[in-house]
């Protein structure tokens, strides 16, 4: 539990600096132009009376740009390879462990190394560990990343209408991001999930109800400080309606930060579902990283790697989320990423 | 008369441009030097560097920055050690900078701020550093200044907080101030009170003023000696009555001939303004006079050879061999008009 | 008939739980293919006033009339109508561009939402909207950040006409950018406005730009206009001791270090003065100032002043500045 706070603590943290950072880059919008950046524009030959070919040497995009600093950062690039290797295994995993990993596989707890059919040893029940963890990666990720997709959406239409629209809108909405928030996320999760039955759908949906405030409040903070800028009232005199100004106008520039805020969330959604599996409530038909560190916990003392292996791979994910998460940060916010 | 600030030949670089070249300025005690150009000509740049503020990525590749200070004894700003320049910075030298409300603290209140200054450079108690700041507020005209020294910045309209700045930057009577746009955030008519006032100090104090601008009027009116900078280097330099009365650089000629005056016949309905074509990133990469892509008067050798800083007469320094060579006769404005 | 008729019109918003009285009691007109100056310092309430032309906020009374249609009461379809002949340009190029599209996509949304132009002729017609300002077709697939201060202006002028409106409001437009292109800018405007016979109104707080640009001019003080004529009139005989402030201010070259022509600060919108709100800084200021508020009233030849000290024949004298 200790863990999924922290990093929930971390998710607001990168919120709270890129609101900052949107506040600031929205102050320094209203400047002219000054010398504060040497150059400001010698990425731009005078294109007025420049021949066409002038124009096409110009910079690259933004998003080259932003993939090429992120490529360039060795710890995110260490999460990327990290999270790859996860991903391999959890995709490999009916290939390489093609019987059912709840099945006995072998005698029952040999210890890593013992049996070279058994890299990581056989628990009580003489299942092996090695697809137990291949197995339980893809349940960690699919409740991650699904968890994270509901969250998302719901965070953004939610936050987006509530930041747009403001007045009574955004006061009823702030409550009930409030609502949310007052209760503890955790105690939550388990009370949505006693009511549904352990299913991997229902837990990821409960997941992404916990995970959605969040988000929310981002993205309103972000339409509030957007909605304000010239492009929006450029847009509005243009007589531009209300969705396309929400989706194609604000949406597109609000969210950097809820990438970066997503990859947390994605870190702490798996956290979640382990811990829910930990406590005997998660899906009890597939194996998942939690189940086995709760099975393992009762042979702490004579088979530790019953609960250490899966736990090495829930840290190692969830380092390498946020590995990425700290490099999208650098990458996709321009006041961190060193030269203009 | 030995110049107070005398800059030579410095350059500024970054790890990938080097956006002020070969820079040489002087400013004596007394004089208001202005330093003109628009943006990316470096010319707030040259002002971090003499204060040695420049970013972190910034750097002085290479010149001097020779200043006289109370004593006598001149030392070179550009290898002082940081001990030593912090005795300099807000004692010797002042900055007034563009935005005064981002250069206040906004949790301190005005007195406080002025007080600090004092304190830190003249070691005056609390209470006396209290009382200087009532009578600095005074000095920069501010009403009522026994009140106004509880106020917070944003209590202040921007004039007053301009004032404010001013006053923290006189507090220690500084030798030389130097002034960055200080009145571009303001409206017209407090600009001119804060100009008014600024060459009120100059004279009181007998301070060097480097005043940087890219507002022409404000030269013409309150500058005596003017440097026009384009792209990092300076390409004319003048006593102001030279200057607009007669220009040499097609550059400045071209500034001149572009900027709408209230004086002048112009009007849209009669006919076009005159244009500098393109803008001054065609600069980048350019081996021979930063000008020429835009200059109608460019030959070739403009565009193979760095044009030398050539004295036409006393004080009249012009970085162009095309009009240097047509002197004195013709006067036409060599900016193309459009239209 | 004039093309915009503005009525007495108020518009304010809330700050700190008090009224703000951005646009108090402003009536002006903008004949078709004219041009007209809006000038006055920050915090007179030109900005308010051009965004509830464009009805960007809502006006708390007063009427604004387009073509002799109440721009106030449109809704829905008629209110996009309404946008497609009324257009802007914004004064911060940077701001004002979404930095997420690429120009083809900025251009070509207006077509696109008012249903003009056929998809496959968008860009077409995109492009020929970069030719008009001065810009390459190439720059269609280009994002705003590649292109310097005056391109983008260029840009928020081309994004502003693609509709083909009739009458332009430029808020600021050449005040954020350098010196050598603005120029480039007030010619694009006026040729622009020669090709495609618009009308302007051309709201700035530099003097020498509205001189050089506008046909009539409006001087603003406080959320009043307190002097309308000709820009020859208004530049030659100022009649409004603000107008004439406003012009002394303006450091000009051929004058020496010439002292302040006003003290004091411009008083806060939320608190104006009573009687003329211009009394607490007016050097010729009587009694009667403090107490009574004074009218626009006309003194010839198209010129008016809200002033009780103004002559009433003042353009007959010639009245030195």
């Amino acid at each position: 539990m200790h863990g999924s706070e922290t990093f929930a603590a971390r998710g607001a943290r990168a919120a709270e600096a890129e609101d900052r950072a949107a506040a600031a880059a929205l102050g320094a919008g209203r400047r002219p132009e000054t010398e504060s950046e040497p150059w400001p524009n010698v990425h731009a030959p005078d294109a007025a009376r420049a021949a066409t070919s002038e124009v096409q040497k110009l910079a690259p995009a933004g998003r080259r740009r932003a993939l090429g600093v992120f490529l360039s950062n060795p710890t995110a690039v260490a999460g990327l390879l990290i999270l790859a290797v996860v991903a391999g295994a959890a995709l490999a995993a009916p290939i390489l462990f093609p019987d059912d990993p709840l099945e006995m596989a072998g005698r029952p707890l040999q210890w890593p190394g013992q049996d070279p059919r058994f890299p990581l040893g056989t628990d009580a029940l003489g299942r092996n560990v090695l697809a137990g963890l291949a197995h339980g990666a893809r349940i960690s990720l699919l409740v991650g990343a699904f968890a994270t997709l509901a969250g998302l959406v719901a965070g953004i239409l939610i936050g987006a209408t509530a930041g747009y629209f403001g007045g009574l809108v955004d006061d009823a909405l702030s409550k009930l991001v409030e609502i949310f928030q007052t209760v503890p996320g955790f105690i939550l999760l388990i009370v949505l999930v006693a009511i549904a039955q352990p299913s991997v759908p229902a837990i990821t949906l409960a997941i992404g109800a916990v995970s959605w405030p969040q988000v929310a409040r981002l993205v309103r903070a972000q339409f509030r400080a957007l909605k304000e800028k010239e492009f929006v009232a450029a847009a509005r005199a243009l007589g531009y309606g209300h969705r396309r100004i929400i989706f194609r106008e604000i949406l597109p520039n609000a969210l950097p930060p809820v990438i970066v805020l997503a990859s947390v969330t994605v870190a702490t959604a798996i956290l979640m579902e382990s811990a829910l599996s930990f406590m005997g409530l998660g899906d009890p038909n597939v194996v998942s990283w939690g189940s086995m560190i709760g099975t393992g916990r009762d042979l702490l003392r004579t088979a530790w790697y019953l609960s250490a292996a899966p736990g090495v791979a829930i840290v190692l994910t969830v380092l390498s989320l946020n590995l990425i998460g700290d490099g999208l940060n650098e990458a996709l916010n321009p006041r961190l990423s060193g030269e203009p | 008369m030995a110049a107070l600030l005398d800059v030579r030949d410095l350059s500024i670089a970054f790890p990938r441009a080097t956006p002020v070249h070969g820079l040489s300025l002087t400013v004596a005690a007394g004089e208001t030097v202005a330093l003109v150009g628009e943006s990316g000509s470096g010319k707030s740049l040259t002002a971090l560097a003499l204060m040695r503020l420049l970013p972190d990525t910034a750097r002085i590749a290479s010149g001097e920055v020779l200043f006289r200070g109370r004593g006598g004894g001149v030392s070179d700003l550009a290898r002082l050690d940081d001990a030593a320049l912090r005795q300099v910075r807000g004692r010797d030298i002042a900055m007034v900078f563009q935005e005064p409300m981002t250069s206040l603290n906004p949790v301190l209140s005005v007195g406080r701020q002025i007080a600090e200054v004092v304190r830190f450079h003249e070691g005056l108690s609390w209470r006396a550093a209290r009382a200087r700041a009532v009578e600095l507020l005074d000095l920069v005209r501010i009403p009522e200044p026994r009140r106004r020294v509880e106020d917070y910045p944003h209590e202040l309209s921007g004039g007053m907080r301009q004032r404010v700045m001013i006053a923290i930057a006189v507090a220690c009577a500084p030798r030389l101030l130097i002034a960055d746009e200080p009145t571009t955030a303001l409206d017209v008519t407090i600009q001119a009170q804060v100009l008014d006032l600024l060459d009120a100090l100059r004279r009181d104090f007998s301070m060097g003023l480097l005043l940087i601008t890219h507002d022409l009027g404000v030269v013409a009116e309150w500058a005596d000696r003017v440097a026009v900078m384009y792209a990092g280097r300076k390409v004319e330099e003048a006593p102001f009555e030279t200057l607009f009365g007669t220009p040499l650089h097609p550059y400045t000629r071209g500034l001149l001939a572009a900027s709408p005056r209230l004086d002048a016949g112009q009007h849209y309905s009669v006919g076009a303004l005159a244009e500098i074509r393109g803008s001054i990133a065609s600069a980048a990469g350019e081996r021979g006079c930063a000008f020429a892509p835009r200059c109608a008067v460019a030959r070739t050798l403009c565009r193979d050879a760095l044009p030398e800083l050539d004295a036409v007469a006393p004080g009249h320094l012009v970085a162009c061999p095309v009009t240097t060579a047509a002197i004195p006769q013709e006067e036409a404005h060599h900016a193309t008009p459009v239209g | 008939m004039p093309l915009l008729s503005v009525e007495n019109l108020h518009a304010g918003y809330e700050t700190g739980g008090r009224r703000l009285r951005a646009v108090d009691g402003v009536s002006f007109a903008v004949e078709p293919g004219e041009t007209v100056g809006l000038v006055g310092e920050s915090g007179c309430g030109k900005s308010s006033l051009a965004r509830v032309l464009m009805r960007l906020v809502e006006p708390a009374s007063g009427r604004v009339l387009f073509d002799g249609l109440d721009v106030g009461a449109l809704r829905g379809p008629a209110l996009k109508a309404y946008r497609r002949q009324a257009q802007m340009v914004f004064q911060d190029p940077f701001a004002s561009l979404n930095p997420r599209q690429s120009v083809g996509e900025i251009l070509s949304g207006p077509l696109a939402v008012h249903g003009l132009v056929p998809r496959k002729e968008r860009l077409t017609a995109a492009g020929d909207a970069l030719e008009r300002v001065g810009l390459p077709r190439a720059a269609l697939s280009r994002y705003p950040h590649e292109f310097s201060g005056g391109q983008r202006q260029r840009l928020g002028i081309a994004r502003a006409l693609i509709l083909a409106p009739r009458l332009v409001i430029c808020d600021e437009p050449v005040s954020a950018l350098d010196l050598s292109i603005q120029a480039q800018i007030l010619n694009l405007l006026a040729g622009l406005k020669a090709q495609m016979s618009l009308s302007y109104l051309f709201i700035s707080h530099d003097l020498s730009v509205v001189r050089y640009f506008a046909d009539r001019v409006l001087v603003m003080y406080l959320g009043r206009i307190v002097e309308t004529g000709s820009w020859q009139a208004i530049f030659a005989s100022p009649l409004h001791p603000y107008t004439r402030a406003l012009i002394e201010a303006v450091p000009t070259p051929g004058r020496r270090r010439h002292a302040a022509p006003l003290s004091g600060d411009l008083p806060s919108a939320r608190d104006v003065p009573p009687g003329c709100r211009f009394h607490p800084r007016c050097p010729i200021a009587t009694p009667i100032c403090t107490e009574a508020d004074p009218a626009l009233r006309h003194v010839g030849a198209g010129q008016s002043v809200a002033c009780h000290h103004a002559p009433e024949s003042a353009l007959q004298e010639g009245l030195p500045i």
